[in-house]
Order: C-alpha cells, then structure tokens, then sequence
C-alpha cells in the first residue's frame, strides 16, 4: 500500500509537489529578509547566522535521505541516532580526548553504536511495513527517555561533565570548550566584513552529501530508490527488500549520529537528557519544505529545505521583535514545522489513491 | 472461521501479557517503595477519578478503526480555554466547572471537525497523522492562549495575566473550582476519600458508551472500523462517520480535561495538555487494550496498573539506586515502552492477518480452478 505511486508526468508532478505551503514559505522567508534592514536588523549577521545554521543542520537532515528513499518514510526515529552520537561525545570526552581528536574519536565510538542501534531499529521497521513511521516516533521517544536513567547510571568519572556535588551522573549541558567547540567551523573560516562563513562545516557537509549523493547513484543506491518507489517490482528484480531497508535505516542512524555531533561543535554543547526527544521534528519539516515528500527525497530538497527553514527560524525573532515587539518566533516555528508535515502526510495518500 | 479463532487466541495473549507484566512491575515496586497500602488506595481512588472520564474519551476512535486518537490533546486544548475563560469571569465552583465545559464544547467540535476532515485525507496513518495534529494545534493554541488572549479575547484579571498585559500566566490557580466536583457528595470509608460525584459521572459516560454502540451510529462506526469499503458499499457515509468519531472523542476530551483539572486544583497552562494524550494511551494500553479493540474494563484495569507504577516507580527507583530522578524517568520510559510495544503488535498482527487474507483468496482461487 505505500509504495504504489501513480505515475505521472514529470513536469506536473514537479508543480504539484512544490506545492502552495512550500511557495508561502519561501516568499515569507524573502519577506523577512527583504524587512530585515527597515527594522534595524543587520543584514550581513542575520545572513552569517543563517549560514552557520545551515551547518550545523544540515547534516541531521541530510539523515532523512537514505529512509525516504528505501520508502520506510520520514525518520521520525532520529534520536536514536543522535543517542549514538551522544554516546561518542561522551565517551570520547570521557577517554580524555581533547581538541580535534575528540571530535574525530566522538564519531569512531559513535559508529559502532549506530551501527548497532540502527540494525535493530532496522530490523523492528522491516517487522511492521506500513506503520513505521508511528513506530519510529515511539521508537525515539522510547530510546530517549531510556537514554535519560542511562546518563545517570553510566559509570562517567570526567569532572567535565558530571554533576559537581554528587561527582555521578552527566550534567543536562556539557560545555564543548577545550573538546571540539567549532572544530570544523574555524578551519578555514571566510570572513568578509560582518559575514563569516564556516567553510569547514559547510565542506563536512558537501563531502556527506556529495557521498550520499554518488552512493544513490551506485547499483545499491538504485536498488534503494527501486524498493522505495516500487517494492513488488524491486522484489521480482531479485533485490533482497528487507536487507536495503536494514541499510538504509543503518545509514540514516550513522548520519544522524554524525549529524548531532556537527551541531554539538557549532553549538558548542552537549545537550543530553530530553533535548534529544523533539529533534526529529525540524529535521523532518526541513526536508518536507525542501520539496521532498513522504517517499521522494534529493540532495537538493535537504539543502533548500534547510536554508528556508533555518532562515525563518533565525529571522523571525529579529524581525518580529523589531517590528512589533512580540516574539512570536517559537509559535510560528511550531506550526510552520508541524503544518509542514501535516501537509505532506494529507499529500502522500492523495497520491496512492 | 480457523481466521477467527486464531486471531482471538492471539488477541488473548495480547490483551493478556501486558497487564500481568504490569502487575509483576507493581508487585516489585510496591514492597520497595515502603508506601502503605491505605496511601495507595486513596491515590488510586483519586487518580481513577481524575484520569477515567479523559482515557474512556479515547474508545469511539478506537471503534471507528482509527487507532489511538493522539489528537484527544485538541480536546484538552479546548477544555482549558474553557477553564480560563471561566475563571477570568470569575464564574465559582460547580457552576463554573458547567460554564467552562459548555464554552469548550464548540470549541472541541471546531476542533475535531478539522482533525476528523484531515485524517480522512490520510486514511491508513491516522496515528501519526494525529500526532502531528496535536503538535501542530499546541502551536496555535499557543498563539491564542500567550498572545490574543488579553489583547484581542479581553482578559480582566492581573492575577492570570502575564505582567507585560496580554498572555496567560504559566499556572492559572484554580482555587475556586478545586476538587468541587469531587466534593460535592463527600464520602469517606476507612480513611478513602472517595470521590461520588465525579465517579457517577464517570458511570454516566460509561452507560452512554454502551448505549453508543448499540444505535445505528455506533454500528456504523463498528462497521467502518471494520472494513471502509464494505461499509462504504452497504451505503454508510463513511467519512462523516469518521468524523463523528472523533467530534465525540474530542468533546469528551474536552470535558474529562476540565473534571482532570478540578482535581488537581491550577492549570499548568503551556504543559497541562501536551502530556495528557501519552499518559491516557498509555494507562489504556496498560489495561489490555490494542490499538483496534478496547472495552471499558481496559479503561479502569489501565488506571490502577498504569497509576500504581506511576505512584510507586520514583520511590522504587529511589530505594533501589539513591536516585529519585531514576524512577521519574522510568515512568516516562515504560509509558513510551508501552505505546511502542502495542503499537509494534498492531501493526505485525495487521501484517499477519494480511497475509493469510491473501493466502486465503489464493486457496479460493485454486478451488476454482
């Protein structure tokens, strides 16, 4: 039942999945932008800080991919790959690992986890064809709050990041500083006037992109697109179904973990605890307002998706504040985001039916 | 008919496993936790009051075959609008109570009118689809509750007012109508205060229920959950069905959040609701139901497991590591446990009956050959 599209031609299909939220989004974001210096905002910072967004985002939604395309849908299941991440973060941290090694490690001790984590997720997600993507919110919802008693019980000793009275259990915010803070960021920054742009998180992302790219091109890309698009047809073309699903979730879970360590070295934080639990949503709405739908997403929907979104995330305070002092932006955020997704669950069956 | 029995068989173990799981957590934690048995009886008496009206909201979806109506939360959206505007107007006690739920009514069926039209556009994922909805509606609830209420709804009283003059206050106090409902036929045996009221109220609901099957509605949306297509065929309006389904649930959301709120006394006004939908799912699917089939007993078995855990499992978890924050949050994680676990056996059972739906046509296809 969810593979089965109808075909139609490539140039209406283009028109129809573009779509009226997606327009007004676009055009509310170029509002802002265009309103920005009336209001007192600074132009090239609002622009400097949409494009460090932008890296530290991209990557987390750039994990939508691989799922979108085998047709397990949107990942809901996210932060079971951030855990992965987590978990490298902080054990590389706990290793004593400093500076740009740390962050190196953080993503070796991550893999193994994510690996692990994502061939179960995988597994369940084969299990219950149809229904993953409630499965997946619960799955990550699940995984999150076990994750929460773990951060307490897990024998972590570094003075870092431990509680300092009861010297046990990680502390809700562990500061990057002296670990991996901006570790990609400032390798080869560009500064012109106001506007910096991190070229090193932004070539990070390219080379995973790029990659996830070339790897959709592969013959087992092209076998994921095909079990996606078609899963009878790709079964009777001899493709093993259940073994891309497992590779795509796999692969999905491994960038996320990579994806919540990029955001860490922006950010420059460990958020543990509940923060995990929500980051699955913006990740999802990004790529839906990138023009990525439940079953068909590209390289380029990730990145005009995270720039629209990122953007309107970032400038909505500025200019709202400004102009009718009322910040508003959390609000807006919600249900841009939310209404995002609704509009593509409504689109989706519109499709097959 | 071998379909049929296997499938009861299996939703015997279904319905079955998930309590008894239940009960060994409650026989561990109980003993640990060092809580006397008359606390718990009275906590479990007053949560049952609190919680049964709000959980029993959830059986009509569950009969249309639309799943667990995640977007119950709409309906706690509305009832707290309800109770703001009451208690601005300063509208006391029962009578405000009554005035509240009558304003959240309209507002519930508004509500639910626009969940029920666009999960007909999502037929087969309604669940998430509801999901989403409620996230999406806390977004605009938001907007309505932090900033038109004072500068476009009039606001009058400072004391529920955000100091900067429009917004409603984190915590809206609700002294005036707290525990009315649930003192207002007062009884107390053996040291349990029980709450008459509000339990005959419950009792009110649960007879509507049963009589709610038993009209052409009620079988309608029996049949809906059934199969759309042959109801479709024998002539039920199917998607007006559907959105009765979750009209009524909505309402009585609405309503059982206004009675769950009585009880506890103030408003958690940006955090009361957002909670409320997994707790309820959770307490339902804890007393034996599945995502396609729930009875009234599932409601009030769910309440007294799923609340004992909740009572016992932070001083449990605190006996056992020094921790209190360990048992908080392991109530969180089996709440979520719970919903992941009957949502998988849903879903694998549908799976299941799929497929021996097709061997079956096959096996009928070959006779006639």
């Amino acid at each position: 039942m969810n593979g089965k599209t109808k075909e139609k031609g490539a140039f209406g299909k283009m028109l129809e999945s573009f779509g009226l939220p997606r327009l007004i989004i676009t055009l509310f974001l170029l509002l802002l932008l265009a309103l920005a210096p009336f209001v007192g905002a600074d132009l090239p910072t609002q622009i400097t800080n949409i494009i460090a967004r932008f890296s530290w985002n991209g990557v987390l939604v750039l994990a939508m991919v691989p799922m979108v395309h085998s047709g397990c849908g949107l990942n809901f299941g996210l932060p079971l790959g951030i855990i992965s991440g987590l978990l490298g973060a902080t054990l590389s941290i706990e290793f004593g690992f400093t500076g740009a090694l740390s962050f190196l490690v953080a993503i070796l001790i991550a893999t193994p986890f994510a690996l692990v984590f994502g061939s179960l997720y995988g597994w369940l997600l084969n299990k219950i064809k149809g229904g993953e993507m409630m499965i997946a919110t619960y799955v990550g919802f699940s995984s999150v709050s076990m994750m929460c008693m773990m951060w307490l019980i897990l024998p972590y000793k570094s003075p870092n990041m431990v509680w300092g009275l009861s010297g046990k259990g990680l502390r809700t915010t562990i500061s990057l500083e002296g670990y991996y803070n901006r570790v990609l960021a400032d390798f080869l920054p560009i500064n012109i006037g106001k506007l910096s742009i991190p070229t090193g998180t932004l070539l990070f992302f390219a080379v995973l992109a790029l990659a996830m790219w070339a790897f959709l091109h592969t013959k087992t890309g092209t076998a994921m697109t095909a079990v996606g698009s078609n899963p009878t047809f790709a079964r009777a073309a001899g493709i093993n179904v259940d073994r891309i699903r497992l590779l795509s979730v796999v692969m999905s879970t491994w960038l996320a973990a990579v994806g919540i360590l990029v955001y860490e070295q922006g950010f420059g934080f460990v958020q543990l605890y509940m923060a995990p639990f929500y980051m699955a949503l913006p990740a999802v709405s990004a790529i839906l307002i990138g023009g990525a739908s439940v079953n068909k997403a590209s390289i380029m929907n990730v990145i005009i998706g995270t720039i629209l979104f990122q953007g309107i995330v970032t400038m909505t305070p500025t200019v709202m504040n400004n102009m009718i002092h009322m910040d508003m932006s959390e609000v807006i955020r919600i249900i841009v985001s939310n209404g995002m997704i609704l509009y593509a669950l409504t689109r989706k069956t519109e499709g097959t039916k | 008919m071998k379909k049929k029995s296997s499938r009861s068989f299996g939703a015997f173990l279904r319905s079955g496993s998930v309590p008894m799981m239940f009960v060994l957590i409650c026989a561990v934690c109980i003993p640990l936790s060092g809580l006397s048995p008359s606390y718990l009886i009275n906590e479990i008496v007053t949560r049952m009051g609190r919680n049964a009206f709000l959980i029993l909201s959830l059986l009509i979806p569950i009969m249309a075959g639309m799943g667990l109506n995640f977007g119950m939360t709409l309906g706690a959206m509305a009832g707290e609008i309800g109770l703001i505007l009451a208690s601005d107007w300063q509208i006391v006690g029962i009578p405000g109570m009554v005035l509240a739920m009558i304003i959240s009514v309209p507002i519930s069926i508004l509500l639910g009118l626009f969940c029920g039209k666009i999960l007909n556009m999502a037929k087969g994922r309604e669940m998430i689809t509801s999901h989403i909805i409620s996230y999406f509606i806390n977004g605009v609830y938001q907007l309505v509750v932090l900033y038109l209420m004072g500068s476009v709804i009039p606001i009058k009283h400072s004391s529920i007012k955000l100091p900067r003059g429009y917004g409603i206050r984190n915590t809206v106090s609700l002294l005036s109508m707290r525990q009315k409902l649930d003192n207002l036929i007062p009884l107390t045996v053996r040291g349990v205060k029980i709450p008459v009221a509000t339990f005959i109220i419950v009792a009110i609901l649960c007879v509507f229920i049963v009589w709610f099957t038993r009209t052409k509605l009620g079988q309608d949306m029996r049949a809906v959950g059934q199969d759309m297509e042959v109801a479709r065929d024998a002539g039920i309006n199917v998607e007006r069905t559907r959105i009765i389904s979750i009209i009524l649930s909505t309402v009585l959301a609405g309503i059982g959040m206004v009675i769950y709120l009585q009880n506890m006394g103030n408003i958690a006004t940006y955090s009361s609701h957002s909670q409320i939908g997994m707790f309820c799912i959770a307490a339902l699917l804890v007393g034996g139901a599945s995502v396609d089939k729930a009875s009234i007993w599932n409601v009030f078995l769910g309440v007294i497991l799923f609340h004992l855990m909740f009572i016992v499992a932070p001083k449990a978890g605190a006996a056992i590591t020094g921790d209190s924050m360990i048992g908080e949050y392991f109530r969180v994680f089996v709440s979520y446990a719970v919903i992941t676990v009957a949502l998988v056996m849903y879903e694998t059972n549908k799976r299941k009956a799929r497929s021996m739906e097709g061997e079956r046509l096959r096996l009928e296809q070959e006779e006639e050959k």
